[in-house]
């Protein structure tokens, strides 16, 4: 069994706006990239070019439709990383104490020369968040990138996860939730950030701003209306030069 | 973390954004968005990140190969450079000689085409495009000949003003990762975005109100908001007044062949009437003000200004929202309630800067009035037989709300705009042994410009340009292979193609098209006997190719994204770029532009041979920098001059590409700030213009509400003039060349039974993927490596499905069967499928048991090139019939349920033999970098 720090002094984690991300999965794959030739092993795919591909993501993008009886269906797009938990199971749960969190910043991280890949820090954690690459037998999860965060090789504005980076939308945001002024934590704020499944008691850091609410073509028209309908001021077609010589003489 | 960046452009799709490409070892490490850049300022999609993937394919092809076995079976025998290019001589240089027509060159998704295009016109032959006619064509040419651009390349919304912004029709492509910045944008500023599609996935996911419009019916949507918009006056009649030809004058006289023609004066310039004075003058006279509610009678005959027949037309009950609704599935009051939107924004919420800039007429304006409404659209609303005027409906819509070139509307990026005028028309003269004419391909302006040959047959193997679709200013590439598989107009020799599917996903009716390819004559010949294919990767086209050119992977070449291309220009800046080879190829493989260059040496092509013969570029990087195109404009603005330092215009840089790599590989010029907005009307950006080189001259003009040249169509399909249509095309000619918008069901909708073909059928491309090329990327067809049809609720429950059911899908032309899966974010008479996920086994280097080949699967086979036989038995091509486009999505269809049987997709293709090494069983990429 492993500890977790009693506190941290940062909580460094994603705030991921669901009312923006469009699915795109840039942020899936620039992980990808990033993360299989950096910190640790590389991320495996068995069978690649096969009849069962099979690799390993640190971070993947689910899509679900929510229908109700009131509105039309829609869509939102799910993003799904380490949520970096403050009482984090994956890490209680480590037998060998290659799971850990950082009491500097609160990133959960594996040391992979300690993982003998048993796995059950994956069944702990309630999101699904770790994977086992299988070429490699130890598990794999999400760093936050804390090979480019702290990195003086990298330009300072660049000093952000992979994800964050590249996102085209801009629904990634990365930052301190510990510091109420930071960018993170006033985004969590104004947008009602949530946590995750806060029910499972795992005390995620990572927020998800929720999406806002829209309007649609079933006829409930809930957001505000900007604007009146529109009055009929031409007279139709009959009436219309006699508008447009007027109009015109007010130009 | 890398030991080298090195700054290319990204050629995972078509957006062309700037990338930095970290190197380690020789290798490809990190591929992540250039800040400096202007296209995606640092940010990079997932296609973009996968592209190490895409440059380590297992399915790169390694040497020139020549065909040994029957087509379509992919066997091939590698062969040396020197003779694939002595079979290519063999078979071009005679054919120039006698009959350059036999020669047909048809480029996909080519980004080269101003080069493509020239060596084609120097060459000879008639018979060239690329592949704008199957995918955006009527986008791009509505667009030009109503303002003179259209969307993307063209411009884009004013992200940082605009309040209120439409997307209609648009997956997550085209222009990808522009928009997604963009759509954040307007998030973080709380403006609001309203989505038109079918399918609620992706931008329309996140847009705060979705309109699942019933596909084809976009049309009729849009005049409908502009029946609103009319009725309650709320249009910018300054604005139409000013820059539109709202004002000009049109013949009246049904009897006269000016009929529906502006009125001119004797210098040929159309007329308005001064409402100061209420004579007629020309449009562009300082100091008048046209007068757009009097008419003006010459000879007796009356002639009212263009906005009276608009307004006459679309104020009609039959352009209301009640008449409408249902066919488009959107409730009346909704239809209502958008026109009020848009209205409000543009006229109650203006943007006004205070910038000072003059007129091209000379009047001094002393600020910016913006209507921060604005609008973006792709194939959804353009790959309909009726797409060319929807397009333009919504070019007009813009216009009317004078939301076109000011601030938080719609901005041009440079080189455009550009209008019809300052185009080329299209040229088809073939003269053995020498050059074409002039260009392919241009902007008609009327019969007289068609390529017909002297009886009136089509001049080209695709018939662009001709009765059946006369603004075919991108060609029908998807008509080539049945053209010249039936001999009509006529037989050609030598198919040349490059980067495009032809015999897989880009075509309709890919199985036809297959025995097309394949089949012989009476003396045992192919029926289209020869074909020469470039492709980086093995493609299914590959195999049904008798000579095979490799290409090099994006990394490892030059390129050029040129002004004389198709631009990557940004609103506020004029911009070109470069691709060179960060890494050197591992494979006897060539960059195909070099190998086109060699071609022309090895012919003796004008332009590319020197007077003693020799070869005037070494290289494809040799010509983008000394080649010009007109004194001092060549393929790159940039660095030009001796010393570098010219922008725009100036001579050869010997120096040029270096200068491109030290900048990031990419250039920027910013346009000065008082010639930023009201582009075509402002005499500081056309004299900027002119200064870099994109016109000769200002050309600056009005939009065109009213389209002059369609209406020159329509009057010879009214019997007026020497040269007419053919009798069974002139009822079609006069009803689609409308100069004013105007909705029709699309063909194959009046062409079938739709209570038996009661269902809409659409393809959409997914933000994860480009065409056939992500399915070899390892990282890639692990997001999308199969392709359900999505089924609407309704649908769902109406036949009973349940997960993991498989069905039939039937359209008029054919059947294929397919896994369904439900979804309800739908129109709810649509199902719809990710494009071109599904693989013909042995292709691409995948497992033939892969589940792209498996279970994924195309819609294409649904889909004919040509409409059913009408009752006088002809057949006419299943395209816009002003452009040509292809209209992939008038398709219809009826849905059953099916067996699951062995959960293998129908047809189900013979495996093509694979002509590269089996693909490694396991990737673990970036161990290399560990050691």
């Amino acid at each position: 069994m492993t500890s977790l720090p009693k506190s941290t002094d940062k909580k460094l984690g994603l705030a991921i706006d669901l009312d923006t991300c469009v699915g795109c999965h840039a942020c899936v794959i620039s992980c990808k990239e990033w993360n299989t030739s950096n910190y640790g092993s590389p991320l495996s795919d068995m069978d690649a070019y096969g009849a069962q591909p099979s690799g390993t993501f640190l971070n993947r993008v689910h899509t679900y439709e929510v229908k109700t009886l009131e509105r039309a269906a829609q869509v939102v797009h799910f993003p799904k990383s380490c949520l970096h938990c403050e009482d984090a199971p994956c890490v209680t749960v480590c037998p060998t104490g290659a799971s850990y969190k950082r009491s500097e910043d609160g990133i959960v991280l594996v040391n992979e020369d300690d993982c003998m890949g048993c796995g059950l820090c994956a069944w702990a954690c309630p999101y699904g968040a770790r994977e086992m690459d299988v070429a490699e037998g130890v598990m794999k999860k999400c760093t936050l990138c804390v090979d480019r965060i702290y990195n003086d090789n990298i330009p300072e504005e660049d000093r952000v996860p992979s994800c964050v980076r590249t996102c085209p939308a801009g629904a990634r945001h990365f930052g301190d939730f510990a510091d109420p002024e930071s960018n993170v934590s006033i985004l969590s704020a104004e947008r009602g950030g949530f946590a995750l499944m806060a029910e499972q008691g795992t005390n995620p850091v990572n927020r998800y701003l929720p999406p806002r609410s829209k309007a649609d073509i079933s006829g409930n028209d809930q957001i505000e209306l900007p604007a009146p309908a529109l009055e009929a001021e031409t007279g139709g077609a009959k009436g219309f030069l006699s508008w447009l010589d007027k109009a015109l003489e007010k130009i | 973390m890398s030991e080298e960046i090195r700054k290319t452009t990204c050629y995972m799709c078509a957006c062309r954004c700037g990338i930095n490409v970290h190197m380690q070892d020789g290798k490809v490490k990190y591929i992540e968005g250039n800040k400096d850049h202007p296209v995606n300022k640092g940010v990079l999609c997932a296609k973009g990140s996968a592209g190490i993937m895409q440059h380590y394919s297992p399915a790169r092809l390694r040497a020139p190969m020549k065909r040994v076995g029957e087509r379509g079976s992919g066997e091939f025998e590698e062969i040396s450079w020197e003779e694939a290019f002595e079979i290519a001589i063999g078979w071009l240089a005679p054919l120039r000689e006698k009959s350059p027509e036999k020669m047909a060159f048809f480029t996909g998704r080519d980004q080269s085409q101003s080069l493509t295009g020239w060596w084609a016109q120097a060459y000879g032959t008639p018979n060239y495009a690329a592949h704008g006619g199957f995918c955006s064509v009527n986008m791009a040419t509505a667009g030009i000949y109503t303002m003179g651009g259209a969307f993307w390349e063209f411009g884009s919304p004013d992200w940082e003003r605009t309040k209120l912004f439409m997307i209609f029709g648009v997956a997550e492509d085209h222009d990808s990762n522009p928009i997604k910045m963009g759509l954040g944008r307007l998030k973080e500023r709380g403006a609001k975005i309203i989505g038109v599609n079918p399918v609620r996935s992706g931008y329309n996911a996140v847009a705060d109100e979705w309109v699942g419009i019933t596909p084809g019916t976009d049309g009729l949507f849009i005049l409908a908001l502009i029946h609103e918009l009319l009725k309650a006056g709320k249009v910018d009649l300054n604005y139409l007044m000013r820059y539109t030809n709202a004002p000009f004058l049109v013949n009246g006289d049904e009897n006269s062949p000016e009929y529906g023609l502006f009125l001119r004066d004797k210098q040929d310039k159309p007329v308005v009437l001064d409402r100061k004075t209420g004579k007629p003058v020309a449009f562009d006279k300082p100091g008048i003000r046209a007068d757009m509610a009097g008419t003006h009678k010459v000879k007796g005959v009356t002639h009212r200004p263009g906005f009276q027949l608009l307004a006459e037309k679309y104020l009609t009950d039959e352009h209301s929202p009640e008449a409408v609704a249902e066919r488009c599935g959107i409730e009346a009051k909704t239809i209502r309630r958008i026109a009020a939107e848009l209205a409000h924004v543009a006229f109650e919420e203006e943007i006004v800067i205070k910038r000072p800039w003059t007129d091209w007429k000379g009047e001094k304006h002393e600020k910016m009035v913006g209507r921060p409404v604005s609008f973006h659209a792709m194939r959804g609303i353009s790959a309909h037989s009726n797409g060319f005027q929807t397009c333009r409906a919504l070019h007009v819509l813009q216009i009317l709300l004078g939301s076109v070139e000011v601030p938080g509307g719609f901005r041009f990026k440079p080189t455009y705009p550009k209008p019809v005028e300052a185009h080329p028309k299209p040229h088809c003269k073939v003269t053995p042994g020498a050059p074409l004419d002039g260009p392919h391909l241009g902007y008609v302006r009327g019969p007289e410009d068609l390529c017909l040959s002297q009886s009136g047959e089509a001049a080209r193997i695709d018939k662009a340009f001709t009765w059946e679709n006369p603004m075919s200013a991108h060609g029908l590439m998807h008509m080539v292979i049945s053209n010249a598989h039936a001999g009509d107009p006529y037989k050609i020799d030598t198919l040349f193609m490059y980067m495009a599917n032809m015999s897989w996903n880009s075509s309709m009716n890919s199985s036809k098209v297959m025995e097309m390819l394949t089949d012989k004559d009476e003396n045992g010949e192919y029926v289209i006997p020869r074909i020469i294919y470039s492709d980086a990767y093995s493609s299914e086209m590959v195999a049904f190719s008798d000579l095979i050119l490799p290409d090099t992977t994006y990394l490892e070449r030059h390129d050029c994204i040129s002004l004389l291309d198709r631009p990557i220009c940004e609103a506020d800046a004029l911009a070109d770029a470069i691709r060179w080879p960060v890494v050197e190829p591992d494979r006897d493989v060539r960059c195909f532009q070099s190998v086109l260059i060699e071609l022309g040496a090895r012919l003796g092509l004008p332009g590319m041979v020197n007077e003693d013969g020799s070869a005037k570029y070494k290289d494809y990087a040799d010509y983008i920098q000394n080649h010009e195109r007109r004194p001092g404009v060549g393929p790159l603005a940039g660095f030009r001059g001796k010393d570098g330092k010219s922008s725009g215009r100036g001579e050869p840089n010997p120096n040029q590409i270096d200068a491109y790599i030290k900048n990031g590989g990419f250039w920027i010029e910013h346009i000065p700030e008082e010639a930023a907005f009201f582009k075509p009307w402002n005499s500081a950006y056309q004299d900027w213009a002119v200064e870099r080189g994109l016109y000769d001259s200002p050309q600056p003009y009005v939009f065109q509400l009213y389209v002059e040249p369609l209406r020159k169509f329509q009057l010879a399909a009214e019997g007026h003039g020497k040269i007419q249509p053919p009798e069974h095309l002139r009822q079609q000619v006069k009803e689609a060349m409308e100069p004013l918008p105007v909705w029709w069901a699309p063909f194959e909708e009046d062409a079938v039974d739709t209570e038996e073909f009661p269902l809409h059928a659409l393809t959409q491309r997914p933000a994860a993927m480009y065409h056939s090329w992500g399915s070899q990327n390892a990282w890639l067809r692990q997001i999308h490596g199969t392709n359900p049809l999505f089924v609407s609720g309704e649908i769902f429950s109406e036949h009973g499905f349940k997960e993991g059911d498989w069905a039939w899908l039937t359209s008029r032309h054919g059947k294929i069967k397919v896994p369904v899966v439900k979804m309800e974010a739908l129109n709810a008479k649509t199902v719809w499928t990710w494009n071109a996920i599904g693989k013909r086994a042995g292709a691409w280097a995948l497992d033939e048991k892969a589940p792209e080949a498996q279970k994924g699967f195309l819609l294409n086979h649904l889909i004919s090139e040509l409409l059913p036989p009408r009752e006088n038995g002809m057949r006419w091509s299943n395209s816009d019939p002003i452009t040509g486009q292809a209209a992939w999505f008038d398709l219809r269809v009826k849905i059953q349920r099916a067996e699951a049987g062995s959960g293998v997709s129908q047809p189900h293709m013979e495996p093509q033999k694979s002509p590269v090494p089996p693909a490694p069983q396991n990737v673990t990429y970036g161990e290399e970098f560990k050691k």
